[in-house]
């Protein structure tokens, strides 16, 4: 489903990512975890295309994200991206967040994406705020109308970048929630996040990244129980103490 | 459209065009950037103090300032300054000023209400310490904003204020409606006696926009320089 | 003092022949009014292009926008009317010139669009402003969602831009109110101009310039208690303090 093929960027002479590679399958859960500057956000950010990257090529469902030809819009409406800041649109009710990329992207009526938004809401548990702004519910209720945005476009495949880690500590539950039942659906996602629970529970494979590189890329069982290289070793041993 | 360009018009008036309208121009601007920045202060010094009456005073004189056409306002004392000048000095009848002096009354007392504004904001960014630091020592009221306040308002709304007298610098062209002969006004002057309005008015054009895009690229210079230090 | 007030003289016929002085002044301020309409819907529209585009990553596009704002923002309004009014029939191909110069209320048109070009540069940088003040994540969550860049602009971006500069938009808008006088040099009838004419044929020269300032004292309030309004209809829930 995705191929991640040598990939490297820089911001001007700094690299952020070097020479990356990887590959997640249909259905299948990746998480992508590791220190802050590791390159984990900017990674996913690539593979939609929303950064751009100088070497290697990402493949997505088998179209190549350099291809001259390739029309970006339209590959990332098959993609659903959930933000660490949920980003809402404040100025339109959580119906409307739903529904304008369905009108202008997928040329849906208004009618048609009106009901698949409230069968979204219904399955994330906020119908009763469908006529709200974003500005009036919770930072847990915000991300879940995110990724109800997300899957209004049935995407083939999800990218989380750091879904939690703008909560407060009682509402990381209630969006965990909904991404393991996502993931027991079987939606192929990628996740970057700190929460080695929902590692635990839901991911078939673990990546560790440090310093732009990917270090570590194991099943969920070998990376928790025999990391290879000392820098995972690390890591975890500080995370999974907190 | 540029056959029969006649730069020799241009070329032959110069010394008229920089030595009477520039000079005006520029004295203009520097006298009444001085005068509307020193009662500026004052303006913002009484808006700022807790005395009875005088915030009003000063905070009406501002908004109405800032609420009404220049043009209006270069009428209004045009016409009103005669007489104040009578009231004042209990002449029989209303004086006549000069030109300049009528422009420069005009313009330091309507800019005044701009860099009222502008100096007001420099000193509410200085922190309440700074005043407090200051009383604390015994100094007063007068030698903290001299020696603490107003040295560092000034300094950090730098920027601010030359924009403002770019500004001010481009509204002396206005002393056209009461027939000043500033630069715009003598190159309206030599376009009108020569039949060249085309040439006369470009070149006055050309010249505005040399001085004043050269002093904002200098502003902006100052800025970036001044960010720095702030950095640390 | 040797001054002869006559608040009556409002009610005296002008020597015009259209009417009273206070007719004379009206007229002045619909002319004012009109004139500052028109610019500033122009000023807006030039402005809005003009401010996206110096957001975009286009460097060509980036230059030209700063060539367009520095060249509106350097040179005196005075100085522009006069290029739009005396120089720019000369520049043109001679039918178009004849045409400009023989244009009914041409005083007027020539103000509007010159002031408006002259606004649309100082919008143009509270576009960009505004624009510039949105969190980077709103552009991308569009584009995340498969919307092209127009799209970002049109249904994400310019939505809350504009209503986070209102207020200094509302300031821009009676700087154009203001700025309809200076047109009086080019024959624009507009009530700075009229208040000078009735000055001049009446000699009653600070009844005239009292009738003037508080009509610009009356717009000003009625702008800005008109934006107020508006600020809190377009105001997003949750989103600012208060509504």
């Amino acid at each position: 489903m995705i191929e991640i093929k040598h990939v490297s960027k820089a911001y001007g002479t700094m690299p952020v990512l070097k020479d990356c590679s990887t590959n997640v399958a249909k259905g299948e859960v990746v998480v992508v975890c590791g220190p802050s500057g590791s390159g984990k956000s900017t990674l996913i950010k690539c593979v939609n295309g929303l950064e751009p990257f100088q070497a290697g090529d990402i493949v997505l469902d088998g179209t190549s994200l350099s291809a001259k030809d390739t029309n970006l819009p339209k590959l990332r409406a098959r993609v659903g991206m959930v933000f660490q800041h949920f980003e809402l649109f404040p100025h339109l009710r959580v119906i409307d967040n739903l529904c304008l990329a369905q009108q202008k992207v997928l040329d849906r009526t208004r009618a048609d994406a009106e009901a698949r938004a409230m069968k979204l809401l219904d399955r994330v548990g906020l119908t009763a705020h469908a006529q709200k702004y974003p500005g009036q519910l919770s930072g847990g209720q915000q991300q879940r109308v995110a990724i109800a945005r997300a899957l209004a476009m049935n995407p083939i495949v999800m990218l989380f970048d750091e879904p939690t880690s703008a909560l407060d500590p009682e509402m990381v539950n209630e969006v965990l929630d909904v991404m393991v039942e996502l993931a027991r659906e079987g939606m192929t996602m990628m996740v970057v996040t700190h929460e080695m629970g929902f590692a635990r529970k839901v991911a078939d494979r673990v990546i560790f990244m440090d310093k732009g590189e990917i270090v570590e890329d194991a099943t969920k069982a070998d990376f928790f129980d025999k990391p290879r290289s000392e820098r995972a070793q690390l890591f975890l041993s500080k995370i999974l103490h907190n | 459209m540029l056959g029969g360009f006649d730069f020799d018009v241009i070329w032959r008036s110069l010394p008229y065009l920089f030595f009477e309208g520039m000079r005006f121009t520029v004295m203009l601007t520097a006298l009444a950037t001085a005068g509307g920045v020193v009662l500026g202060t004052l303006i913002a010094l009484m808006r700022l103090s807790g005395l009875p009456l005088l915030p009003q005073i000063a905070a009406l004189y501002a908004n109405l300032m800032r609420s009404l056409p220049f043009v209006l306002v270069i009428f209004w004392f045009y016409f009103l300054i005669p007489y104040i000048g009578q009231w004042i000095t209990g002449a029989s009848r209303p004086i006549a000023v000069g030109a300049f002096a009528s422009a420069l009354i005009t313009f330091t007392l309507f800019e005044a209400a701009y860099f009222s504004e502008i100096m007001r904001a420099g000193i509410q960014s200085i922190p309440r310490g700074q005043v407090a630091a200051g009383y604390a020592l015994g100094l007063t009221y007068w030698q903290v904003m001299g020696y603490i306040v107003l040295p560092q308002a000034f300094r950090n709304m730098l920027p601010v204020l030359l924009t403002q007298t770019i500004i001010l610098f481009q509204d002396t062209s206005l002393v056209y409606v009461i027939s000043i002969t500033d630069f715009l006004g003598a190159a309206s002057k030599v376009a009108q006696r020569d039949g060249r309005l085309v040439e006369m008015y470009l070149f006055a054009a050309l010249v505005y926009f040399v001085i004043s895009f050269a002093a904002s690229q200098v502003v902006k210079r100052l800025q970036s320089n001044t960010a720095i230090v702030a950095g640390h | 003092m040797n001054y002869n007030w006559n608040w009556g003289i409002f009610w005296q016929p002008s020597p015009e022949g259209t009417g009273t002085y206070l007719d004379m002044l009206l007229s002045g301020l619909q002319w004012t009014l009109a004139t500052a309409a028109f610019a500033w819907v122009l000023a807006l529209l030039l402005g809005s292009i003009v401010g996206v585009v110096r957001t975009l990553p286009s460097r060509w596009g980036g230059r030209l926008a700063t060539a367009y704002v520095e060249f509106f923002r350097n040179i005196p309004l005075l100085v522009q009317l006069f290029l739009w009014f005396f120089v720019l029939p000369e520049l043109l191909p001679r039918g178009a010139g004849l045409w400009l110069k023989q244009l009914p209320n041409a005083p007027f048109w020539t103000a509007s669009v010159g002031l408006g070009f002259y606004m649309s540069a100082r919008v143009a940088e509270q576009v960009r402003a505004g624009i510039g003040a949105l969190p980077r994540g709103q552009a991308m969550a569009g584009r995340a969602l498969g919307l092209t860049t127009a799209q970002v602009y049109v249904y994400v971006l310019l939505p809350m831009a504009y209503r986070i500069i209102l207020p200094p938009l509302t300031s821009e808008f009676l700087n154009t109110i203001k700025n309809t006088s200076v047109a009086l040099t080019i024959g624009l009838l507009e009530l700075t101009g009229r208040a000078r004419s009735m000055q001049e044929f009446s000699f009653q020269v600070f009844e005239a310039f009292t009738a003037a300032t508080i009509l610009y004292l009356l717009v000003n309030a009625v702008v800005v208690l008109g934006m107020r309004f508006l600020e809190r209809r377009v105001a997003v829930p949750g989103y600012f303090a208060g509504k």
